[in-house]
């Protein structure tokens, strides 16, 4: 199949890009990634720059593929990552716009890749357990209900990819922040930690920039972990129960 | 005290200013939309009227609208501040962007509010301060009561006797619409009032109030144009 592509080219943070257009033939068994690998030796073999853009696991797991494609960051499957997308989603003669994930908090460092150090910043502010980690303890030592162990996985499941961010159209971190405050929050050994983290996370969010979330709902719909936005409304509520409830 | 700053100047507590100054003022639009089905009343304004002059001369009420005003003025200032931070958060748009992300309402919540607060100024200067500030509303005295009270009545009736006004009415009152049917719901899931059971009860309310209240509104104006026209 040809596809005509679209992407966005910049040579480092303070250059201000433009779109540039390339033809590659690929097979529809490719991965939108492969895609772009064959793009990219192409330019390699003419001596051009190739296209900078971030990828680790290639397999849905490691949440740094970004890349916004004609418009949908992860392009347009439900609940898959870039690096998950496959060409059978295209028909030859497509064109494909390429663009970076856009938000004031990731700034682009070059072509497709964003500097999300931000989402680093907001988990060591307190997305962790202060535990030592002495032996691994026995399985179901610490009894947890079904439901409360299913609920926290379904947060934790978020890989920190910045989708949320990309799709919002404040540039809200909420998505992120709340999955990761959700998770701990419902096991036994984060609950220790639980107003703090609150506080602190809610707090280097605010310090990197973020907007405010305004209820769009457009982070649940990109987010390749499918991640509820009920966890922003349950961020609300332990921020307003930290704040004003008792010590 | 330091404490309370920093919440008020936290993302969420700037989202907390708006959803509660914003629930105040939907709980004050069911109250006037309430009054004001009096305008309909065929009895030459006298309930209205005295309703109005009540309204404008309690004590108690007068305070409660003072706090409405304050209410107001800061949703609408709260809320062009969180536009403008929001708009530079996100910073560069995209070049093919998708629509189907949210509904239109929710993405352009300061333009519609824009909207509604030109809207306000208009109905305000018209009729508020008209009645306050100037003589030109009259006074009458209706049989039985023994002070003289002034008759919005017939000024409302000679306002929306003029089609801009009635057009202007008709489009504050969509403006208003589109605002309430996202920040309803809104104004809930930034208090964390999120439930299994309940969150769709209050996403229908939201549905029902954002659609019905600005109807009533309607009614009124088309009423009055309806009257003209059999007038004739
Ligand atoms: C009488 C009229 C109004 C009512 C009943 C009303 C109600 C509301 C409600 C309930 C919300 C949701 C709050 C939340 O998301 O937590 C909201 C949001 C908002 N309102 Fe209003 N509003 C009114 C007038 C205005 C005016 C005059 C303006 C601005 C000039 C305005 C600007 C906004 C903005 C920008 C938001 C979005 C805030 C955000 O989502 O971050 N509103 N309004
Ligand atoms: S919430 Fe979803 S979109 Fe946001 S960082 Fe986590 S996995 Fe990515
Ligand atoms: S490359 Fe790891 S999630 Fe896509």
């Amino acid at each position: 199949m040809e596809l005509k592509l679209k992407i966005w080219r910049q040579k480092n943070q303070k250059d201000s890009g433009h779109f540039e257009s390339y033809k590659v033939e690929a097979e529809e068994h490719m991965s939108f990634l492969e895609m772009l690998d064959v793009l990219n030796q192409q330019l390699i073999e003419q001596k051009k720059e190739p296209v900078a853009f971030d990828h680790d696991c290639r397999e849905g797991i490691c949440g740094s593929c970004s890349l916004v494609i004609n418009g949908r960051p992860h392009g347009p499957q439900a609940g898959t990552t870039t690096c998950q997308l496959h060409m059978r989603a295209y028909k030859s003669g497509d064109t494909i716009t390429i663009e970076p994930f856009r938000a004031s908090s990731f700034p682009v460092i070059k072509d497709l890749v964003v500097d999300r150090s931000s989402f680093d910043n907001i988990i060591q502010s307190g997305g962790y357990i202060s535990v030592n980690t002495g032996q691994a303890p026995d399985g179901n030592a610490i009894p947890i209900e079904k439901d409360l162990s299913s609920e926290a996985f379904d947060s934790a499941t978020c890989i920190g990819c910045g989708a949320c961010v990309a799709a919002c159209p404040n540039g809200s971190a909420m998505l992120f922040t709340s999955a990761k405050i959700n998770h701990l929050q419902k096991m036994p050994q984060g609950k220790v930690e639980h107003k703090n983290r609150v506080k602190n996370m809610i707090k280097q969010m605010d310090k990197e920039g973020f907007g405010q979330c305004s209820n769009v709902g457009a982070c649940e719909v990109e987010c390749p972990k499918e991640i509820s936005t009920k966890n922003i409304a349950n961020l609300n509520r332990f921020y307003l129960g930290t704040v004003f409830g008792g010590e | 005290m330091g404490w309370f700053i920093d919440f008020l100047t936290s993302s969420i507590g700037k989202k907390l200013v708006m959803s509660l100054t914003g629930l105040f003022l939907i709980s004050f639009l069911a109250i006037h939309l309430l009054g004001n089905i009096q305008l309909l009343f065929n009895d030459g304004g006298e309930s209205f009227n005295v309703y109005a002059h009540f309204m404008t001369s309690n004590p108690l009420i007068k305070f409660v609208s003072i706090g409405l005003y304050a209410g107001i003025l800061l949703h609408a200032i709260q809320g062009i501040f969180i536009a403008i931070q929001n708009k530079k958060a996100k910073g560069r748009k995209y070049e093919v962007s998708t629509l189907k992300n949210g509904n239109w309402a929710s993405k352009n919540m300061a333009l519609l509010g824009i909207l509604i607060f030109a809207f306000l100024c208009i109905h305000m200067g018209d009729f508020w301060w008209k009645m306050k500030f100037t003589d030109s509303v009259e006074m009458i005295t209706y049989d039985g009561y023994d002070y003289a009270v002034k008759d919005l009545y017939s000024k409302v009736y000679y306002s929306f006797s003029q089609m801009w006004i009635v057009i202007v009415y008709l489009i504050g009152l969509l403006a208003l619409a589109m605002h309430l049917y996202h920040g309803f719901q809104s104004a809930f899931t930034t208090l964390g009032l999120v439930h299994k059971k309940y969150t769709p009860i209050i996403k229908a309310m939201g549905i029902a109030y954002s659609i019905l209240i600005p109807i009533g509104f309607a009614i009124i104006p088309l009423y009055v144009v309806v009257k003209n026209l059999s007038n004739y």
